[in-house]
C-alpha cells in the first residue's frame, strides 16, 4: 500500500506537495469529458429547468416570467394526475414483480444444472433487445382478434381481454411487456448468488437446516444489497417508461394530450412529451420536469431510508 | 439429486418459454402471407413461408437508409463512448488526487437523475448549440450530435472500467512513470492495452444502447432521411395501415443484428452484467 498523504496536518489550508498537484491536475485532465458532461449536460440544464419552470416558453420567442403559474396549472390539470397515477401504477407493479422473477430465475440457475448457459442465454436475450420493437410486436400479439396472446388464453380456457382497449389491461400490458429485460437482473442477482459462501451452506445444513431455512436466513440477507439495487434503479426507470406507451398509442393519442383508452397509457413522461414537443408549452413542460425530479429523488431517498431497516451490510473490505 | 434439479429445470424452461414466445411469433409472423397473418385466431406455424416479406419489408419503408443512419449513430456513440469513459475510469482509478473519492461518489450518484427530468431544457440548449453546418442543420437539432455526444461520461461505463483498472498493480504504472513516461503515455502504452476486456463490455453494451434509443432520437431528428430505424419504423406505422407481416418482418431485421452481436459475444455480455451494467 502506498504511504497515505505524508503529513495529515490540522492546518486549516493543507498545502499540497508537488506531486499531489501534478496528480490532481492530471486526475482533473482525464476525468474532465465526464466533468464537462456533469456541468453542461446535468447541472446546468436541471438550473435552466427549474428557471424555465417559472415561465412561458414556447421554444421560439424568449421566455416570459409567468411566477407559479405553471404550478398552479399542475395541480388542476386532470391530465397531469391521471399520468401520475398510470406511472406509480406502472412502477409500483413492475418494480416487485421484476424482483421476484429475477429472484426466482436466479435461484433456479444456480442449482448446478448442466444446461444453465442454453437458460442463461434465453432469459438473457430479450432484455437487450429494443423496447421500441418488443412493443410494436405486442400491438400485433395483444391485438383481441389475429393476437397470439388471446388465442394461446383462450386455448388454456382463460378469459380474453382486450388487453390494449380496456384502462386496466393496457396498464397491466406495459407491465407485462417490461418483464421481458427480467433476464438481465435475473443474472445480475444470479452473480450475488454465487458471491455467497458455501460454507455458509454447508454449517446450516450440518445443524438440520432445510431448503426454504436456508433461503430465508443466509440466501435473502445477503442478497439484500441486490434487491435495494434492482429497487433502485427499477424505480428510477419506472418513472421514466415511455417508449412502450408510445409505441402502444401509435403516438399521436388524443387531441386533448391524452393517450389509449382513458388516457391509461398516457405515462408520466409521455405527458411531459406532449406538452414541451407536441404542443410547444416548453414552460408547463420545465415544471413538470422538476416535479419529476423531486419525486426521483423523494422517493430514492425514502426508499433508502426504508432500506436501513432491512439491508444487510456485510463487513466491507475498504 | 435428481429429484432435486426437477423443479429449477421445470422453472427455468417454463420461463424461457414465456421469454421466447414473443419472438417465436414475430418470426412465424413475419413469414406468414398477408391473408395467413389476419387470420382470426392466428395460427401457430405458417401454412406457407413468405419469404419475401423480408424484400417487401425492406423496399416499403426507406430500410437501408434507416439502418444506415442507426449504424452511424451507433458506431458514433461507441466509439466517444469507449474513448471517453476509458480517460475517464483512468483518472477514477489510476491517479490519486485529493478529492477523488468524492468526486467519484457524485459521478455514481447521477444514476439517480432520471433522464427526462433534463430533456426540455437540453433540448432548448441543443436548439442553440451552432452545428457549423453538419448535416445542414443549423443547430444541434435535427443533427446526430446530441444522440452520440451525451454517452461521453456514463456513469455505469465508468464504474465498470473502473473497477477494472483498479485490479491492475500499481506497479506497472510506477514502473512506467520511472520510465520518464509521460501520464497519458503510461496510460495509452501500459494500462489500455490490459484493458481491453473492459473495453470490449463497454463498447458493446453502449453500441446496444446507442442502437435501442428510442426517446432522442424521436426528439432531435426531424428530417425524414436523418431517422434511424427505431423512429423510421414507428412513424412509418403511425401514418401507414401496417401491414402486420410486413411489421414483424421489419421488427426481425432490427432484432437480428442485436442477436447476432449476442451469440458472437456472449462472455462480454455476462460480464458486463456481473459488474453492473444496466440498460440506461
Amino acid at each position: 500500500m502506498a504511504a497515505a498523504a505524508p503529513a495529515l496536518t490540522r492546518s486549516r489550508r493543507p498545502r499540497l506537495g508537488a506531486l499531489e498537484r501534478r496528480n490532481l491536475r492530471w486526475g482533473l485532465l482525464f476525468i474532465s469529458p465526464w466533468l464537462f458532461g456533469f456541468l453542461a449536460l446535468s447541472v446546468f440544464p436541471i438550473l435552466y429547468t427549474f428557471f424555465l419552470s417559472f415561465t412561458r416558453y414556447s421554444g421560439i420567442r424568449p421566455p416570459v416570467i409567468i411566477g407559479l403559474t405553471n404550478y398552479e396549472r399542475i395541480a388542476t390539470d386532470p391530465l397531469f394526475w391521471k399520468s401520475a397515477y398510470n406511472t406509480l401504477f406502472y412502477t409500483a407493479l413492475a418494480v416487485p414483480i421484476g424482483v421476484l422473477m429475477a429472484m426466482i430465475l436466479a435461484v433456479a440457475m444456480n442449482q448446478k444444472l448442466r444446461e444453465v448457459g442454453i437458460y442463461r442465454a434465453i432469459l438473457y436475450l430479450p432484455s437487450i433487445l429494443p423496447v421500441f420493437a418488443i412493443s410494436l410486436i405486442f400491438i400485433y400479439l395483444l391485438n383481441p382478434a389475429y393476437g397470439m396472446v388471446n388465442a394461446l388464453l383462450g386455448l388454456a380456457g382463460l378469459p380474453s381481454p382486450n388487453w390494449l382497449g380496456d384502462p386496466t389491461y393496457a396498464r397491466i400490458s406495459l407491465v407485462l411487456i417490461a418483464q421481458l429485460g427480467a433476464g438481465q437482473w435475473a443474472l445480475v442477482f444470479l452473480a450475488g448468488l454465487r458471491g455467497i459462501p458455501i460454507e455458509l451452506y454447508e454449517s446450516a445444513e450440518i445443524d438440520g437446516a432445510g431448503a426454504w431455512t436456508k433461503f430465508r436466513r443466509i440466501t435473502l440477507p445477503l442478497m439484500t444489497p441486490v434487491i435495494l439495487y434492482d429497487i433502485i434503479i427499477g424505480l428510477s426507470l419506472g418513472l421514466q417508461v415511455f417508449t412502450s406507451a408510445f409505441i402502444l398509442t401509435g403516438g399521436g393519442g388524443g387531441r386533448g394530450g391524452g393517450a389509449g383508452p382513458d388516457n391509461a397509457l398516457l405515462t408520466y413522461v409521455y405527458y411531459l412529451y406532449k406538452q414541451a414537443f407536441q404542443f410547444g408549452q416548453m414552460g408547463y413542460a420545465a415544471a413538470l420536469s422538476v416535479v419529476l425530479f423531486v419525486v426521483s429523488l423523494v422517493l430514492a431517498g425514502a426508499v433508502f431510508r426504508w432500506a436501513r431497516g432491512w439491508v444487510f451490510y456485510e463487513a466491507e473490505d475498504a | 439429486m435428481l429429484r432435486k434439479s426437477v423443479l429449477p429445470r421445470i422453472v427455468l424452461i417454463v420461463g424461457c418459454a414465456l421469454f421466447a414466445l414473443p419472438f417465436y411469433f414475430m418470426f412465424v409472423s413475419a413469414v406468414k402471407t398477408g391473408t395467413e397473418a389476419s387470420l382470426a385466431p392466428p395460427t401457430l406455424f405458417p401454412h406457407t413461408f413468405a419469404w419475401s416479406n423480408f424484400a417487401d419489408a425492406v423496399s416499403y419503408i426507406p430500410f437501408f437508409l434507416y439502418a444506415l443512419n442507426s449504424l452511424i449513430i451507433t458506431v458514433g456513440a461507441t466509439i466517444g463512448a469507449v474513448l471517453s469513459n476509458t480517460l475517464i475510469a483512468y483518472g477514477f482509478s489510476r491517479i490519486r488526487w485529493p478529492g477523488r473519492n468524492i468526486v467519484f461518489y457524485v459521478c455514481l450518484a447521477t444514476v439517480f437523475l432520471p433522464y427526462p427530468v433534463v430533456l426540455v431544457a437540453l433540448f432548448d440548449i441543443f436548439g442553440k448549440l451552432p452545428s457549423f453546418g453538419i448535416q445542414g442543420a443549423r443547430s444541434w437539432v435535427d443533427t446526430f450530435l446530441p444522440l452520440i455526444v451525451p454517452v461521453f461520461g456514463n456513469p455505469f461505463y465508468i464504474f465498470l472500467m473502473r473497477q477494472f483498472m483498479m485490479g491492475i498493480p500499481r506497479e506497472l504504472s510506477d514502473a512506467s512513470r520511472v520510465d520518464g513516461a509521460s501520464e497519458l503515455q503510461t496510460f495509452w502504452h501500459v494500462i489500455l492495452p490490459l484493458t481491453k476486456p473492459a473495453v470490449v463490455v463497454v463498447a458493446i453494451l453502449a453500441a446496444v444502447a446507442a442502437w435501442n434509443e428510442f426517446l432522442l432520437p424521436l426528439l432531435y431528428l426531424q428530417s425524414n432521411e436523418k431517422y434511424p430505424l427505431a423512429v423510421g419504423l414507428a412513424f412509418y406505422t403511425q401514418e401507414h395501415d401496417v401491414l402486420y407481416n410486413l411489421l414483424m418482418a421489419a421488427s426481425t431485421l432490427i432484432v437480428l443484428p442485436i442477436v447476432v452481436m449476442f451469440l458472437l459475444f456472449q462472455r462480454f455480455f455476462i460480464e458486463g452484467i456481473t459488474v453492473g451494467g444496466v440498460k440506461g
